[in-house]
């Protein structure tokens, strides 16, 4: 008897995981989506390598509420570690179920499966020949093994990516592309600022147009056959509105002073054990900005009310099952009357919009039962609606001995919560929820769990040996900036925090910044990715005048992958990341070449929110949304990068998404400390904030 | 008040009706059914719908129809001749160079256009040939190296 995974635990009937055709073809669900991750390709390999079969055999099906595995949400770097193992599993009975049935028919023993081919002796069957015959309506089987036990065939290997071929064709693929029979499509005119309301609407400009206007509330959208004229519709509309509107932002030059104004929900992470010792003392304060998502695609949504009143949507959600239980808060209606299909959209590096524009579409679609609507974001609104990642401060002190070592860590962090998912603290949490005419009032967005992986605490605490430690967070009760989760939450700020101050503290004690994190570091893994980065960087050799060298090291959510980053930057007038030299360990590592394009991805994009990114905000509108007010790294900025995967035999894996972010912007912040002279401590590293640095350090 | 333009895409004559002022780009995915061209922001700032307007990279969102009137347009459909790739679509399969996709059209014809003109480009000429286009997954380097790779195999 051994324990089924999670996720299969979760959902027992094989059916839900892998349906097997006559024609021999395999579809295997999964409640994990593709966002532009490789996930699909990951696990297709899993499946394939369980199976037996090739991997064309296998066909890896969007995910869908009805019919697939309810596998939460895809985020926090925990797909390869949550769903490999169920798919495993799942896979591994499916094989089990079919290798029994010939053995039945054969009345043998020892049947195997390679290449799709299931054979004992010289007999041979297939998948699709014993597909009427084998039921997998039937739960997983506790006493079967979690695995075939065959070696690996295509885990392990640069699988390509399943979904390249069409992307790289210009192939319809995205929800964008969806075109239902029937279709129409809509678009929301939302308010000119979080907190407006709708006063006047005056739809006469669109008497002569073939376009229904939809108004509920504050909200208002339009739908019609033809998008272009939507579009046109809309823009109309705007200049017919009277809105009330009230200045309700914080001040943009003190989210500091905003951050930690309170009321705040306390978060011990590591309560103060002891009064620090006695010691040279020294102290930092490190900021950073809000920050948008800012996905090449603007968020998109599909839903068609049906004629018994039940509900179809198409999502690029992460989360299709909370999704749809938000929609179901949110109307008053049965769950099991709504269906959420997967659809892909551009990159997702967290809670996006996608929700968002799903339940506009919902709306919108009221209006014309049986028809399915179609709504695409506009550039403008996607920068300025999505939730974004929360402006965050830290304060930390230690306290040194004569040698330089660490001997008591002081952490203080002030946020917003990053979350406000759909479901999370029990609001449905749709942005067009709170502008109805009976509006949801959402509360503070919150923080996952500490043993959930936190939010604002999330990699708070050192991965060092360090002494007399108090680790406290400081989430903010009261805001009116939605923010959510964005790819690392907590975790980018507070590795960037914690790996810039053992810089300062290395530098304060005239020791190497790599030599003096090994001091305080036991962790074999962790010492040796250390190891291999600063080695592939040439860690020690001359750095050139004007130029810097720094790294950056932690392990994403104490127990996920470890990542160790070396930035080589030249700062003139202004900074400009040349190479990022990364080491990385995953445990088994599934696709090598997925991999390394998460970390890349993840450690250039990092670059771009180091050196460039803030949501920009009057007291009353957010003004940065288009990419001239909320510039992005171009391809002239961006650093060439090169990973080192450091595999730890034997070791499970975990996820490579989310890993590199705080070690990049620590590395960056740190080469610039070198290049400049000055410790920068406000993200992001312009010249603006270069400059104001050193006019603080020659005061 | 619709009107008819007559254009030549993907080396095909087309003929559509629709209002002066709708966008190339929206013609292109819901009148011609050419949906490879993607929209990102409407208005020329990222580059995920540029396409080649008599042989210029131009972004077909803020591109209105009637300007496009009578003129040759190549889609990411059009790089290559019927099912056949364009051999830096093939760079991009073989370097893997992309994450979500979504921007990868119109870096393609930004791609595909450089090297039509300079079938040997440096990495220097590459990076500004894609300077106008945004990628937001971070596939920058890898996409460089792609269309280096093409360039040799074009050469």
């Amino acid at each position: 008897m051994t324990e089924l995974p999670a996720d299969l635990a979760a959902n027992p009937v094989l059916a839900r995981w892998v349906t097997v055709h006559p024609d021999d073809s395999i579809d295997v669900r999964v409640g994990k989506v593709e966002l532009g991750q490789g996930i699909l390709t990951a696990l297709s390999q899993l499946a394939a390598d369980e199976l037996g079969v090739d991997l064309h055999q296998v066909r890896m099906v969007p995910a869908n509420t009805r019919l697939g595995p309810d596998e939460g949400m895809t985020a926090g770097s925990l797909s390869i570690m949550r769903s490999g193992p169920a798919v495993r599993a799942a896979c591994a009975q499916v094989r089990a179920r079919f290798t029994a049935e010939a053995a039945r028919r054969w009345g043998v023993e020892g049947v195997t499966v390679r290449q799709g081919t299931i054979s004992a002796g010289e007999r041979t069957t297939s998948y699709g020949a014993l597909a009427d015959a084998v039921d997998l309506e039937v739960v997983a089987d506790p006493a079967l093994p979690l695995t075939s036990g065959d070696g690996p065939v295509f885990t392990g290997t640069d699988s390509p990516r399943l979904d390249l071929p069409d992307k790289i064709a210009g192939r319809p693929r995205f929800i964008h592309d969806l075109r239902l029979p029937g279709q129409l499509f809509g678009r929301v005119l939302r308010p000119p600022s979080p907190g407006a309301s709708l006063r006047h609407l005056d739809t006469s400009r669109l008497a002569d147009t073939n376009v229904k206007v939809v108004r509920d509330g504050s909200f208002i959208g339009v739908v019609g056959p033809d998008e272009a004229e939507v579009m046109r519709a809309v823009e109309a509309l705007r200049g017919a509105t009277a809105w009330e509107e009230h200045d309700a932002l914080p001040d943009e030059d003190d989210l500091p002073g905003f951050l930690r104004a309170g009321p705040h929900e306390t978060i011990e992470v590591v309560p103060g054990e002891q009064p620090p010792p006695a010691g040279r003392s020294l102290r930092a304060t490190y900021n950073r900005p809000f920050i948008a998502h800012a996905s090449m695609a603007p968020s998109c949504g599909v839903a068609r009310w049906n004629d018994d009143g039940t509900l179809a949507v198409w999502s690029h959600s992460q989360g299709i099952h909370n999704l749809r239980g938000a929609i179901a808060l949110l109307l008053r209606m049965d769950e099991d009357r709504i269906e959420v299909e997967h659809a892909e959209s551009a990159g997702c590096y967290g809670h996006n919009a996608a929700d968002d524009a799903a339940f506009d579409a919902v709306l919108l679609a009221r209006s014309v039962p049986g028809r399915p609507v179609h709504v695409q974001w506009s550039r403008p609104d996607e920068l300025a609606w999505s939730p974004f990642g929360s402006a965050m401060s830290v304060d930390v002190a230690a306290v040194v001995d004569e040698s330089g070592a660490v001997r008591s860590w002081e952490y203080d962090v002030w946020s917003q919560g990053h979350t406000s998912r759909p479901g999370y603290g029990g609001a449905p949490g749709l942005l067009a929820g709170a502008y109805l005419d009976r509006p949801w009032r959402y509360p503070a967005p919150v923080d996952p769990p500490l043993a959930g992986g936190a939010g604002t605490v999330r990699n708070a605490v050192p991965i060092y040996d360090l002494p007399h430690r108090r680790v406290t967070g400081h989430r903010l009760l009261e805001t009116s900036i939605r923010s959510s989760a964005v790819r690392s939450l907590g975790a980018f700020m507070n590795v960037f925090a914690i790996e810039s101050f053992m810089d300062e503290l290395a530098l304060s004690a005239g020791i190497d910044p790599l030599a003096y994190r090994l001091m305080h570091l036991t962790d074999p893994r962790g010492r040796k990715v250390l190891e291999t980065a600063a080695k592939a960087a040439g860690w020690g050799t001359p750095v050139a005048e004007g130029a810097g060298r720094g790294i950056g090291f932690a392990r994403y959510k104490d127990k996920g992958a470890y990542c160790a980053v070396v930035a080589d930057v030249e700062a003139e007038s202004e900074v400009r990341v040349r190479r990022l030299t990364i080491a990385v360990d995953v445990g088994l590592v599934v696709n090598p070449d997925g991999v390394r394009n998460q970390i890349e991805g993840g450690a250039t994009q990092a670059t771009s929110w180091t050196l460039k990114e803030r949501v920009r905000f009057d007291r009353r509108r957010i003004t940065s949304d288009t990419w001239e007010t909320y510039p992005i790294l171009r391809f002239s900025e961006a650093p060439e990068t090169s990973v080192e995967l450091v595999e730890g035999p034997g070791v499970p894996s975990v996820g490579a998404g989310e890993a590199a972010q705080g070690p990049t912007a620590a590395a960056i912040a740190n080469a610039v400390a070198m290049a400049v002279g000055v410790r920068v401590r406000d993200l992001p590293l312009t010249t603006d904030a270069i400059v104001a640095a050193i006019e603080s350090s020659d005061g | 008040m619709k009107q008819a333009f007559e254009l030549t895409v993907n080396g095909g004559h087309v003929r559509v009706e629709t209002h002066p002022d709708t966008s190339l780009l929206h013609v292109l995915r819901e009148e011609l059914d050419l949906k490879g061209s993607r929209f990102g922001c409407g208005v020329g700032l990222c580059g995920a719908c540029f396409v080649q307007l008599d042989g210029q990279v131009v972004a077909s969102c803020d591109t209105p129809i009637w300007s496009a009137a009578g003129k040759t347009v190549v889609t990411v459909e059009g790089l290559a001749p019927g099912d056949e790739l364009h051999p830096v679509q093939r760079a991009f399969l073989d370097e893997q160079a992309a994450q979500c996709g979504y921007c990868i059209s119109g870096i393609l014809v930004s791609a595909a256009t450089l090297l039509a003109r300079n079938p040997a480009p440096d990495e220097q000429a590459v990076v500004e040939a894609l300077d106008r286009n945004l990628c937001r997954c971070g596939v920058q380097r890898r996409v460089v190296r792609a269309v280096l790779a093409a360039a040799e195999v074009t050469e």
